[in-house]
């Protein structure tokens, strides 16, 4: 691995990001759009539901817009051959991956402030513990969403696939971690599914920032998080293969 | 047979190449020499692609033997040593041409100076700021050669680079890699079309993943008896038949 190299993936994939403002603006904007939706249709509700299920938003959102970005840019580079010149020149594949995965977390981490600072100073969430730490988590989960992303990029040959993976790798998450039915109440078998999917742990984090100052449960969470996002580079990394058929 | 390793920059031995299930080139032998364009000639899918990937080193299920500057293809060290130009073009369609060349360039650790030359040496310099997608297919394929001549590669490994090129540019490109070969780098030039072969100083024919022929374009047509490559390309393959 080298820094420089890393340093220039990183900054092409923002120059690349820059120059499309829709999907930039789709980042940025509709995350915002989106909770403020979600706060709308519960204002008539008695009690503070919001609280309840804004915070999970918070963690999907990141995860699900990297994802999505990132498989579709990485298979863009398989099928352009751009992939295959930067093979071909002395980058390594951690320079490709780290170098995704800085751009796409520094996106995220814009995206996770904007979202969160609609939610606590406009909305009205209730943030208990500390605010920068909800971001931090946000970052943990779009650097994951990046992960997944780029490694289902080699099982998909055109776009149109690659947007299929996310019903099939995200949806389940979602369902499954904890917005809909509180994760102890679920069946014993789809509890124990929850408890080793990634997304869980990142939606139980917000959740406890909502409600308490302590954060050594966070920092567990986070840590799993981290764990999944790296071991998905890992075998995202699997699957750069300098040759190939 | 035997050449001075020096004067080789690419020597192969025994090369076959599997791909899937389907033997794609079939034990070839053949150098490249430093110095010259070298054009490597036959129908599409004949397996042209697939020879410039095995030199590049990206090429999977390699057998013999592939030296490129006295190490195996693919070895780190010759990545800094090799241009290769893909048959699409391999550059960011939402980056403009000096966008493309500074980041492929900081890849390779040059400076921005390195960019600028070889955006002059495609004469792209009029079009250096347009976003790749609005070039024309022509003017994409130079700023993908642009990319491959970063750093002065020792050689310049070029997969079907004056496809479509209007008539003009394309006398422009065989200019400057005639031009590249006489500064001492060994060119490898791709191409279907059999009237561009009278351009380089040695062919190779290729036709289903073997060679009808490797010789300079003279010779080849001499051996034929035919008035020109396409017409020794016919005699040869019905010769064999």
């Amino acid at each position: 691995m080298n820094p420089r190299i890393t340093a220039a993936i990183a900054a092409r994939v923002l120059t690349q990001l820059r120059r499309d403002h829709r999907t930039l603006a789709i980042m940025l904007v509709l995350p915002c759009l989106l909770i403020s939706l979600l706060w709308w249709m519960f204002d008539d509700l008695p009690g503070n539901s919001f609280d309840r299920v804004g915070p999970a938003l918070l963690a999907m959102f990141p995860f699900i817009v990297m994802f999505l970005v990132t498989s579709v840019t990485t298979l863009r580079e398989r099928s352009g051959g751009t992939l295959e010149r930067l093979l071909a020149m002395p980058m390594g594949k951690l320079d490709f991956l780290f170098g995704y995965a800085i751009a796409f977390g520094l996106v995220a981490a814009v995206q996770s402030a904007l979202a969160v600072g609609i939610s606590v100073g406009l909305l009205d969430l209730t943030i208990v513990g500390p605010v920068w730490l909800l971001t931090v988590v946000a970052v943990a989960d779009a650097v994951l969403g990046s992960a997944l992303g780029l490694f289902v990029s080699a099982f998909a040959r055109t776009e149109f696939q690659a947007v299929q993976f996310m019903p099939a790798i995200v949806i389940p998450q979602i369902l499954l971690c904890g917005l809909f039915v509180p994760r102890p109440a679920l069946p014993g078998l789809l509890e124990a599914i929850s408890d080793v999917l990634p997304l869980s742990y990142a939606v139980d984090a917000m959740q406890h920032l909502t409600r308490s100052t302590s954060t050594g449960e966070v920092w567990g969470d986070l840590a799993v998080v981290a764990a999944y996002a790296v071991a998905g580079l890992a075998l995202g990394a699997g699957t750069l293969r300098r040759r190939s058929q | 047979m035997m050449k001075n390793a020096a004067e080789n920059a690419v020597e192969v031995a025994g090369l076959t190449v599997v791909r899937g299930r389907r033997e794609v080139l079939h034990g070839l032998d053949f150098t490249i020499p430093v110095g010259q364009v070298t054009g490597l000639l036959g129908p599409s899918g004949c397996g042209k692609s697939t020879l410039m990937r095995v030199l590049v080193g990206v090429q999977a299920g390699v057998t013999g033997t592939v030296t490129v500057f006295g190490e195996a293809a693919g070895a780190k060290s010759l990545r800094h040593r090799i241009g290769y130009v893909t048959q699409d073009p391999s550059v960011y369609d939402d980056l403009s041409i000096t966008e493309n060349l500074a980041f492929f360039a900081r890849v390779l650790g040059l400076d921005r100076a390195e960019a600028t030359r070889c955006i002059e040496a495609v004469d792209l310099v009029d079009h250096a700021d347009d976003v790749v997608a609005q070039l024309s297919g022509g003017q994409r394929s130079r700023a993908s050669l642009a990319v491959a001549l970063l750093g002065n590669p020792s050689l310049l490994v070029l997969d079907e680079p004056t496809v479509g090129l209007d008539p003009v540019l394309r006398e422009d490109l065989w200019n400057k890699f005639h031009e590249l070969a006489a500064a001492g780098v060994a060119v490898l030039v791709s191409s279907h079309v059999m009237d561009e072969a009278e351009r380089c100083d040695r062919l190779l024919l290729m036709r289903d993943g073997v060679f009808l022929a490797d010789g300079t374009p003279t010779e080849i047509k001499q051996q034929a008896g035919a008035p020109d490559i396409e017409h020794a390309f016919l005699s040869i393959v019905r010769g064999a038949a």
